[in-house]
């Protein structure tokens, strides 16, 4: 699937998108497998609760599934308007 | 329906004549500007950058403008949101409601605007003497979302 970072995430982890290869069942589960992959991935998802999480376009949580999913987003709490 | 994701500025006047041309039964339109502030100590040359989720962005506002029909009987609709380099002073956020009556029009803006702020996937970073930093979520945003139920 397409992972996507936005804001610091995206500077934290040094790229705004990248295809994953993954049987991660839920976003946490997948958060999980990121952090285990470099330090940079464990840094920027240390705190999780400055995360924020869109599948397929539409905002989810950490316990959202991801059987089907094709694109997972990851960002900050939004600061539009 | 008018929901638009722009670098360009807007002109408030000529978006309120486009969204009451052909509709005479409006009698309110009110309108929303949000601006770039200034940064207390920020220095001469502060800059502002929007980013935002182009794939999620419209479908995330057009999500906010139905949820706005839902509540209140509303003529017309537009969110303009503007992306990229803003300096302050410049226009960021566009947002007009009308109606037949005033009380639908002004809480119509007033949801629209605390739901373009929780939930819509923009991004500011602010750039000045002291370097730059992404802004951060407010609480109270949350709280004012909140309120609508």
């Amino acid at each position: 699937m397409q992972v996507l970072y936005f804001a610091w995430l995206r500077e934290r982890i040094g790229a705004a998108r990248e295809e994953v290869q993954t049987d991660a069942a839920t976003v946490a589960d997948l958060v999980g497998e990121l952090r285990a992959r470099e330090p940079r991935y464990a840094a920027a998802f240390s705190d999780m609760s400055a995360v924020r999480v869109a599948v397929d376009q539409t905002m989810a949580d950490m316990a959202a599934p991801l059987k089907g999913a094709r694109e997972v987003a990851f960002f900050p709490p939004v600061t539009g308007g | 329906m008018a929901v638009r994701v722009q670098e360009a500025d807007f002109d408030i006047a000529a978006e309120i004549a486009a969204l009451t041309a052909t509709d005479r039964d409006i009698g309110a339109v009110v309108s929303f500007t949000g601006l770039v502030r200034e940064i207390a100590g920020g220095g001469a040359d502060q800059r502002m950058t929007l980013e935002h989720y182009p794939a999620m962005t419209e479908r995330a506002l057009a999500e906010i403008e139905a949820q706005a029909r839902a509540r209140w009987p509303l003529s017309g609709v537009a969110i303009i949101h503007r992306v990229g380099p803003l300096a302050p002073g410049d226009n960021i956020v566009l947002v007009l409601a009308a109606s037949r009556h005033r009380h639908a029009a002004f809480e119509a803006a007033a949801f629209l605007m605390d739901y373009l702020k929780t939930r819509a996937p923009f991004w500011k970073k602010e750039a000045g003497a002291s370097g730059e930093a992404w802004v951060d979520a407010r609480e109270s945003d949350e709280a004012a979302v909140a309120r609508w139920g």
